[in-house]
């Protein structure tokens, strides 16, 4: 007995060293990043072949950060990030839900060849269609109202809504609403209609304030690509003013700037997300797990 | 098709209900309704999903086949196959084949097996057990531009990475110029991946294994079986359809490689680090050919499929 408890100690005590170290090799590039952001540039090569690199020592401050926001408009590129990722979110939750409602839980002639037609577009990877839809999008008309005339140019090229609407309806988020909805009872919209409510009522008052949980891993599966989009603003922005972040650091990068000044970017980019992480750990990891149906 | 319109709001009640009879709508007035704003419903995300999807997914297809370019004043000409059988001439192209095969033969055993050892190391309850997963997913949340570019910094001469080197080799290993020097420059970005993507991953497998039944694991434990046998035999087997999942999205991912390329090498150098899809965004964009372009998505996609379907049929068959 005793022999089997000490080899179980052992075997514990191995497991937790694995552990850890597998933890230090995820950890330490990202604290070394954000330990860099904090020191100029010659001390960060100084600390290099020491421990140094990783702790927050020396000649610390936040001058970095200062640099970024003084080269470039980085505060722009923020707010562009967060406004382009908040709408595509919160329209997506909006129009995705509709869809999925009307497939889910109303009589529609039609709906099984309009969800088989959906989920069939789950099987085209976004790098495919990328190309073409530049292409495509620069042919597409744009209304502009200015002042009373309503003035027609042709080309989305260059827009913020370029980098929003292509993303707003997706299959899959589609399929998890629906998915979701099937487990609620319907017998909830039949008590709503007799009380003579509309189907729109239904969604909005009924089914959607029972949705959290799928509305959660939407909003993730949506935010997470719309922040870190890169190939599609690469291709079809070309104005300062309406770079998101990750085309802004990388554009920031080729200015030929000071790597402490890199890694604050870079760190500044990083923090939101990684505070939303922490702060919604548990959606965030039911969205994942949730997208491993997708295959 | 009126694809070009786009969707709102008001426009929802005018959209036609095509699948609604017209033969009797007067019994069932109710049912008509239903139908309408059924389709009013649906319609904003199908009209979406049309015209961002099914359309550039067709028109990739036929653009492959024509001299189109992204702005041009003549009109678009068909001229069958000439893209592809330009494609088919570019040692380029046959280069970025044959990176990405490359990328994807170490990726996806790797990534998949580090996966899953870290889903295995906090599948059971213990102390600390959020502090790990945090750690190991924190690089997933970590955008792929920024890792590049952190890991560009790192990968120097005299970087991070080789000083890490050669404090553990007491200097002996003095590190190579890894994304410089086209033998490292490839294995470099797929380690880089692998740390990114694996807490993906891990997320997959801890799923699946969450999904096998501890009874299973107490017969075994009653039967004597060692931590090996049931891991063998009960882990394994109950893991078929995470297994297959996990290959098939590494794959096409792996097939996809491009954020990290476009920011550490461009390609480069002398091609060791090309990817399909670099190559399509430098003809289709930074050259403007979108017929080009559009010959190597189609390229690509049909590689997709193949091996995805392909892969389908061997983990099927095995079991």
């Amino acid at each position: 007995m005793k022999q089997t408890l000490n080899s179980k100690g052992l075997s514990s005590a191995a497991t937790m060293a694995v552990r850890l170290l597998f933890a230090a090799v995820a950890a330490f590039p990202i604290v070394f990043m954000m330990v860099s952001s904090l020191k100029p540039d010659q001390q960060i090569f100084g600390d290099m072949s020491s421990v140094a690199a990783f702790l927050p020592i020396g000649n610390i401050s936040l001058d970095n950060y200062a640099a970024v926001f003084d080269r470039v408009p980085a505060a722009r590129f923020l707010i562009n990030s967060i406004g382009i990722s908040a709408v595509t979110v919160v329209l997506g939750i909006f129009v995705n839900s509709l869809c999925a409602f009307a497939l889910s839980r109303m009589e529609v002639r039609g709906k099984r060849v309009v969800f088989t037609a959906i989920l069939a577009t789950l099987i085209v990877p976004f790098q495919t269609l990328a190309l073409p839809l530049v292409w495509w999008v620069n042919q597409l008309p744009y209304f502009e109202l200015n002042g009373f005339s309503l003035e027609i140019s042709k080309g989305w090229l260059d827009t913020y809504q370029v980098q929003i609407i292509p993303f707003i309806a997706n299959a899959f988020s589609i399929y998890l609403f629906h998915q979701y909805f099937e487990s609620i009872p319907k017998e909830l919209d039949e008590a709503a209609r007799i009380d003579g409510a509309g189907w729109f009522t239904i969604y909005r008052k009924v089914v959607m304030p029972l949705a959290g949980p799928a509305t959660a891993t939407v909003a993730i599966l949506t935010f997470l690509p719309a922040w870190n989009s890169y190939l599609w603003p690469l291709m079809v922005v070309q104005s300062e003013e309406l770079r998101p972040v990750m085309i802004g650091i990388q554009y920031f990068f080729q200015l030929n700037v000071s790597w402490g000044e890199v890694m604050a970017y870079a760190s500044l980019i990083t923090i939101p997300v990684v505070v939303l992480f922490i702060a919604f750990q548990r959606s965030f990891i039911n969205s994942i797990a949730s997208s491993g149906v997708k295959g | 098709m009126t694809t070009t319109q786009l969707p709102s709001p008001g426009r929802r009640l005018a959209e036609p209900a095509p699948a609604a009879p017209p033969s009797k709508p007067r019994h069932r007035p109710r049912h008509l309704r239903e139908q309408i704003s059924g389709w009013g419903m649906i319609a904003p995300a199908a009209v979406l999903l049309l015209a961002f999807v099914f359309l550039p997914a067709i028109l990739g297809f036929g653009l492959a086949f024509t001299n189109a370019r992204l702005v041009s004043p003549r009109p678009v000409e068909f001229v069958g196959m000439d893209n592809f059988a330009r494609l088919f001439a570019d040692p380029t192209f046959w280069r970025s084949l044959l990176n990405v095969s490359y990328f994807a033969v170490v990726v996806v055993p790797v990534q998949s097996g580090i996966a899953l050892a870290l889903a295995l190391l906090i599948n059971k309850k213990f102390r600390g057990v959020n502090f790990f997963r945090t750690i190991y997913f924190l690089p997933v949340v970590t955008s792929m531009v920024v890792v590049s570019l952190l890991w560009l910094f790192m990968y120097r001469k005299d970087g991070l990475i080789n000083e890490m080197l050669s404090a553990a080799s007491f200097g002996l290993i003095n590190g190579p110029d890894w994304l410089n020097d086209p033998a490292t420059a490839m294995p470099a970005i797929i380690a880089l991946s692998i740390w990114q993507a694996a807490g993906f991953h891990m997320i997959i497998w801890l799923a699946g294994l969450q999904s096998i039944s501890g009874e299973l694991y107490e017969a075994a434990q009653l039967d004597g079986a060692s931590r090996w046998h049931q891991f063998r035999y009960v882990t394994w087997p109950g893991l078929k359809h995470t297994r297959t999942l996990v290959l098939v999205t590494i794959t096409i991912q792996a097939l996809g490689l491009f954020d990290q390329v476009s920011v550490m090498t461009q390609g480069g150098p002398l091609d060791s680090t090309t990817t399909i899809i670099y190559e399509a965004v430098r003809s289709g964009f930074k050259q403007q050919e979108t017929s080009y372009a559009s010959a190597i998505s189609l390229v690509f996609f049909v590689l997709v499929l193949l091996i995805s379907a392909v892969q389908r049929y061997l983990t099927r068959e095995k079991d």
